[in-house]
């Protein structure tokens, strides 16, 4: 692409250039008084006199006509304020930078809380720095930069055809020097050289596992495991658990402190009247009255535990799932597509209440495994 | 006294006055506040026959058209009272829900409409029809020295999916809501517990002990008096209002900031 601008193309890339050229003699154009060039001093950071770079000097009678900007503003003053608004932004995003280097200097990080320190001066001073920057970036072009309305000339992309054409012998001229044709050990040990290099990160997506395979299908009931309540571990009769309307968030025994565990088995029960509970309510795994159900919504494993007496629904605080309780929790409402599974229950011989088995389905939100 | 006229005009006599009238203020005020706890701390009285009578005669002005003149219920319209006890009576009367305003989805906490004595007394009759739980004495409500963790455990798992992490209420089916707690005396978030109010469920104390429920009064009344992180409660749900605060708030600054930045300005210049 560096032929175009060596071999001289006329136009283009020079326009550019041109209008910068207008706005930096746009004071000159406007007293009518071309300055001459040697008098006017370069200053630091700007382009130099558009004659010393332009290669197209002797077209200049080609180019358009230099538009008018008003190099200065309307009101000197507002101006001259203005400026020093700017200046004072620059001078505070100056300030706020070296805070910055200051703060990393001076709060060291080892601990928690110093860390904390740390991290609120050097947010501060960084944020404060390019905010100033930025605000006088932004009163610079709003009052002092002229008002106008510019349109830019696009022009196709592509390279001339001479270019194209150039680039396509230059290339030919390379595979022939190379010898990449000649030589097929060379070329076919480097296209080997490089397969493996290609597909090295596809063995780093292993590090997402591992699957989950049977471990959603199970949780930590079995049969004889007590119900407790969360929270005090107390074991539970069904005399404990005796006035219909009850509803109590419920655990494995022993397994209070292990949240992995209860992440599957947390389980809630609910008391009913004789009568109440109807198909597909499966019978034989109540007690008195007393039915438990996974807590995990089968949705997407929100703890399903709101709980109307008077309605019987059990609803999920996510995504408003309503499950009839007095119907094996059959879905009546939300996104859930499943009942919440139904832990057998029955007493042991001190008359606790304890888990038939596990849950008979893997409790909770689907998964791919699931069977 | 000639030795405090002597000193009257002395510079800190001003002082000593302020310093006395002060302390004459707070006698008064500890005397008064002071006698008002010992009537509320006294047990309530054991129901006898005239409390029940009146209760009785109460109950048939204000609950009976709803509830029955045997307080048996009336199909479709109010449930029977038979066995509901005295706490569900103090609960429903004090919190001012019942007597019910209109037949509506929930019925909303009010001011309450019968006195502390007739309520009583009502309480007390409802109780002689048989069974149900007593309201619970002033020492089963006192929670200095309940242990507010184990509350904290027991409200987060089995109160906080409808009433919120720190009792701010939540929204249920069909216009039902879980009330806030933030006006419940202890007595009524005990009342409650026992006695599952509306939709709630019941928490008897063979399930919850009483010594539990006196930890999980302490955690909801102790959630009150925790300072707000920022100064603002925000309603006290959680994310919801806080990233919604956030993000207005910025947004805000960043259409003032984009109107700033590309708003006109002083005289265009096209001529």
């Amino acid at each position: 692409m560096s032929d175009t601008s060596a071999h001289g193309q006329p136009g283009e890339s020079a326009r550019g250039d041109d209008l910068m050229a207008d706005l930096a003699a746009a004071g000159e154009h406007e007293t009518g008084q071309p300055a001459a060039p040697q008098t006017r001093h370069r200053v630091v950071g700007t382009p130099p006199p558009a004659e010393s770079r332009t290669m197209l000097a002797d077209k200049a009678d080609d180019r358009p006509a230099p538009r008018e900007l008003p190099a200065d503003p309307d009101d000197p003053v507002a101006a001259k304020r203005a400026e020093r608004v700017v200046a004072a932004c620059f001078i505070l995003a100056m300030l706020a930078g070296l805070g910055f280097i200051a703060a990393y200097v001076i709060f060291q990080v080892h601990t928690v809380e110093k860390t904390f320190y740390s991290n609120l001066a050097l947010g501060t001073t960084m944020g404060v720095a390019f905010l100033a920057m930025g605000a006088g970036a932004t009163i610079w072009v709003r009052r002092l930069m002229p008002n106008v309305e510019v349109s830019e000339e696009r022009h196709p992309l592509a390279s001339t055809p001479e270019d194209r054409a150039a680039f396509a012998e230059t290339f030919e001229e390379g595979a022939e020097a190379s010898q990449f044709v000649k030589r097929p050990l060379v070329r076919r040990t480097l296209i080997a050289a490089t397969v493996p290099v290609a597909i090295a990160p596809i063995v780093l997506l292993r590090d997402l596992g591992p699957l989950p395979r049977q471990s959603l299908d199970h949780t930590v009931w079995k049969k004889g495991t007590r119900v407790v309540v969360y929270g005090t571990n107390r074991p539970l009769t069904p005399a404990d658990f005796d006035t219909p309307g009850s509803s109590l968030s419920v655990i494995p025994e022993g397994y209070a402190d292990n949240d992995t565990a209860l992440a599957k088995a947390a389980t809630t029960l609910i008391k009913f009247r004789p009568g109440q509970l109807q198909a597909p309510t499966v019978m034989n795994w109540t007690v008195e009255g007393i039915v438990a159900y996974s807590k995990i919504c089968t949705h997407l494993g929100c703890p399903a535990a709101l709980y109307e007496q008077t309605t019987h629904h059990i609803l999920c605080p996510c995504h408003q799932s309503t499950f009839d309780a007095t119907r094996g929790a059959q879905v009546l409402f939300g996104p859930a597509t499943r009942p919440l599974p139904q832990l057998p229950l029955t007493t042991n011989a001190q008359g606790f209440l304890v888990a038939q088995s596990d849950y008979h389905e893997a409790v909770g939100p689907s998964f791919w495994e699931r069977s | 006294m000639s030795w405090i006229t002597a000193r009257r005009r002395h510079p800190a006599a001003g002082y000593a006055i302020l310093l006395l009238g002060l302390l004459l203020v707070a006698a008064v005020y500890a005397s008064v506040v002071g006698g008002g706890t010992a009537a509320s701390a006294a047990p309530p009285t054991a129901p006898d026959q005239t409390q029940i009578n009146s209760g009785r005669t109460v109950f048939l002005q204000s609950c009976a058209t709803c509830h029955g003149f045997a307080a048996q219920g009336q199909t479709g319209i109010a449930p029977s009272l038979i066995g509901v006890g005295a706490a569900a009576v103090d609960f429903q009367v004090s919190t001012g829900r019942m007597p019910l305003r209109q037949n509506e989805a929930e019925a909303p906490r009010k001011p309450p409409q019968l006195t502390p004595t007739q309520t009583r007394a009502v309480a007390a009759y409802i109780a002689s029809l048989g069974g149900g739980p007593a309201i619970p004495s002033a020492a089963e409500v006192n929670t200095s020295g309940a242990n507010i963790g184990l509350g904290q455990k027991l409200f987060v798992t089995n109160c906080a999916q409808c009433h919120n992490f720190v009792g701010a209420g939540g929204a249920l089916t069909y216009g039902k809501y879980a009330p806030p707690l933030t006006k419940s005396t202890p007595t009524q978030i005990y009342e409650a517990m026992l006695t599952g109010p509306e939709a709630m469920p019941v928490f008897n104390d063979s399930t919850i002990t009483p010594d539990q429920k006196r930890a999980i009064v302490a955690y909801v009344t102790k959630t009150r008096v925790q300072t707000n992180p920022g100064g603002f409660s925000l309603g006290r749900i959680g994310p919801v209002t806080e990233g919604l605060v956030a993000f207005l708030g910025l947004l805000l600054f960043m259409v003032l900031a984009a109107l700033w930045i590309t708003a006109k300005h002083g005289k265009t210049s096209h001529e």
